[in-house]
């Protein structure tokens, strides 16, 4: 166990990532109930946005110069797809049955990953991201690598601005009381499709930096990378309480906390051998899911919300 | 209740979408090329991964049998008979390539296959091809049951398909090759053992462990990931604290690549050696830090070998936008031995392909001798190569440069 402290780490960063994606689902499905599938594409669209400014930006330009560059060019390309998604395939269906936006949502998914795979060029294998070059940093026995330390400093930024953003300005206001009654809002004089279109370019700007993020860990994105990203991302919208933004970064952390130390630990489990390791961590991850909805269905930080209908 | 439902309906859909993988590859044909002209008209049918992540090594192959079949009809190699390519993709997967083996058993001018890539792909075609009397010739998998049966690593061996061929030797030597160079050869005691579950990971991950304790070495651990993972830090801090000299990756560069790029992130310097699926370029693209990592291959660099000097010429002047890579030496011997196959058929049967061709071309395939770019083509009693030579690599500058070849005989 003494490899613990790095564990925790790398969950704590895990789950920032995952936070990021989760908040998108969560803002979303926060005002108009719709889990919106194809938010793991923004998240994989806005990664090949950064991908594509890096490579248009002269070669060795520094990352310093370059990595805003590219977080600005992802959000743009993020922000730009879910706000046409939300008027094109959304908005039309918004007096339809639940289902149907839900079906949309997945079609869409799968349009966009394959809008990316057919053009973009070479996208049909894996494209090399940059990575922040330089040793990891060392505090005491953990490591933290540095391009980790992007997503270590922009999560809590993000969640900052947004929690100010959602608390002390007119709009945020809008939005949260749009969130808790859409008519009784339009009433009062909210233009709710402002606010609705605004919901979706803040998960999407959020899926840019996660986007980013990724693609400095791993040193790639591809065009598959938001599925299994988007998957996890719900998972722990829903484990944090889907509709609350805290409780999407609470779940976030506490799903990358289980995966890192399931894989690390469960082995050594007596009789558990064989359900540890890496190949398992999605099965946990899972598990912790369905956990979470038997003992409190809400999620961690969720309400119970009556039913309107 | 709608909230609570649409979270549960949610959930039920995107796991029954998780379970089909989504669809989300595409099904792109390859167009036929080769010119019909007159006479009878031959298909050697190519499957390999022609997009997605390993696409790198499907088109390698894809091209070197179209080269081979373009060489064939120029040097009339066989009179009468004109030779085309019909290329389908099995984006590294077993249902496709299971559909596509349907569909060149129901092309009748197809007489032979060059394919798949990869050995849970050749598993799903095997049985079909052996029914239809269709040889099959693969020019990568290293899967021993392929060729030997489930119970081959108890010493029982038996051939359970006699349309199989491969020109690539099997993990039963590629695996302790390895073994033995890292313990003896690169000096190391402790090996992390990773691989990905697969049937070429797992495969050549056990028979690496064997020799390898064999010769006296330590596993400190094992692990095994999924081949889609990309992101391995909770594997890395168990290799840091383990204190292991070496990793031993079972799996293909997609994953590998991150791996060890994220090991030495994480300050883990120490090498990552892994079988002929991590020995593309494309391991080093993703991997700026792969200078030191080892990876076995089959056979001798095609580079070094002069029967070899002919093939990659002609692959330059035939300006394909993709490299050869690893197997384009062992495709285009396998099209050559169908080519070969073909011809004797025929030459028996006074220049002209007889009624139930596929069946004596199994047979021919079986006697074909020749001196091919990889060294010389023939097959064994369980139509596996002959030719048992293997060659370690490792990454030197950006590229992969051999450390040492030779043969295993354990």
């Amino acid at each position: 166990m003494h490899d613990l402290p790095q564990q925790l780490a790398n969950g704590l960063i895990l789950g920032a990532l995952y936070g990021l994606v989760a908040i998108g689902y969560t803002m979303v499905y926060g005002i108009v109930q719709l889990i919106n599938f194809a938010h793991g594409e923004i998240v994989m669209v806005g990664g090949f946005g950064a991908l594509t400014a890096y490579l248009a930006l002269p070669g060795g330009t520094t990352l310093w110069l370059a990595l805003p560059l590219m977080l600005i060019a992802g959000i743009l390309v993020s922000t730009l797809t879910a706000v046409a998604a939300e008027r094109f395939a959304y908005r039309p269906l918004r007096s339809a049955p639940r289902l149907a936006p839900l079906i949309t949502a997945i079609g869409l998914s799968i349009l966009l990953q394959q809008l990316v795979f057919s053009f973009y060029p070479d996208a049909k294998k894996a494209r090399v991201f940059p990575k922040i070059p330089g040793d990891p940093f060392e505090i005491g026995s953990v490591a933290i690598q540095r391009s980790d330390l992007f997503l270590i400093i922009a999560a809590p930024l993000c969640m900052i601005a947004l929690g100010w953003f959602v608390t002390r300005t007119r709009s945020g206001r809008a939005m949260q009381a749009t969130s808790q009654d859409p008519d009784t809002a339009k009433l009062m004089g909210i233009d709710t499709d402002r606010i609705i279109v605004l919901a979706f370019a803040i998960g999407a700007a959020f899926a840019a930096v996660a986007a980013v993020a990724y693609g400095l860990r791993s040193g790639q994105v591809d065009f598959r990378m938001g599925f299994i990203l988007g998957l996890k991302a719900f998972t722990a919208a829903v484990l944090g309480g889907i509709g609350n933004i805290y409780g999407a970064m609470l779940g976030g952390v506490a799903l990358g906390l289980a995966e890192a130390l399931a894989t690390g630990y469960i082995q050594h489990l007596p009789g558990m051998d064989l359900f540890g390791g890496g190949a398992w961590k999605d099965v946990w991850a899972f598990v912790l899911l369905i956990v979470v909805l038997l003992v409190r269905p809400q999620g961690l930080l969720g309400q119970r919300v009556a039913d309107r209908a | 209740m709608r909230h609570r439902s649409a979270v549960v309906v949610s959930i039920a859909v995107i796991g029954a979408l998780s379970l089909t993988a989504c669809g989300s590859r595409d099904d792109k044909k390859s167009g036929d090329s080769g010119n019909a002209g007159g006479g009878t008209t031959v298909t050697i049918g190519v499957d390999a991964p022609l997009t997605g992540d390993l696409s790198a090594l499907g088109l390698g192959i894809r091209n070197s049998v179209e080269l081979a079949v373009k060489q064939a009809n120029e040097k009339n190699e066989v009179p009468g008979v004109k030779f085309q390519i019909k290329a389908l993709d099995d984006t590294a997967k077993p249902a496709p390539g299971q559909q596509n083996a349907t569909q060149l058993v129901a092309d009748k001018d197809v007489l032979g296959v060059v394919g798949p890539l990869n050995s849970s792909v050749a598993q799903s075609m095997q049985q079909i091809f052996n029914d239809a009397n269709l040889v099959q010739i693969s020019p990568a998998n290293t899967g021993v049951a392929l060729s030997q049966g489930e119970k081959w690593a108890s010493g029982v061996k038996a051939r359970p398909f006699k349309s199989y061929f491969r020109t690539a030797t099997t993990d039963a030597v590629q695996g302790p090759f390895a073994a033995d160079f890292l313990a003896k050869d690169a000096k190391k005691t402790k090996v992390f053992l990773i691989d990905d579950q697969k049937t070429y990971g797992a495969g050549l991950a056990a028979t690496f462990k064997a020799q390898f304790i064999k010769n006296g070495g330590t596993i400190v651990n094992e692990e095994h990931v999924n081949p889609d993972d990309r992101d391995f830090a909770a594997v890395v801090t168990k290799v840091k604290s383990s204190g292991a000299e070496a990793v031993y990756y079972g799996g293909e560069y997609p994953a590998a690549g991150p791996l060890s790029l994220q090991l030495k992130d994480a300050g883990v310097n120490i090498p990552l050696m892994g079988g002929d699926g991590i020995q593309s370029g494309d391991f080093i693209k993703l991997n700026p830090k792969s200078q030191g990592d080892y990876a076995t291959a089959v056979g001798l660099p095609v580079e070094s070998l002069p029967t070899a000097a002919k093939f990659i010429a002609d692959y330059k002047t035939a300006g394909y936008k993709d490299a050869y890579e690893t197997y384009g030496g062992y495709s285009y011997d396998s099209a050559w031995a169908i080519i070969q196959g073909v011809k004797a058929v025929a030459a028996a049967n006074g220049g002209k392909l007889p009624d139930g061709a596929r069946a004596k071309v199994v047979e021919a395939v079986q006697k074909v001798s020749f001196e091919g770019v990889t060294g010389k083509v023939s097959f064994d009693e369980y139509g596996d190569t002959t030719n048992k030579q293997l060659t370690v690599y490792t990454v030197k500058d950006g590229k992969w440069a051999v450390e040492k070849s030779g043969t295993f005989n354990g």
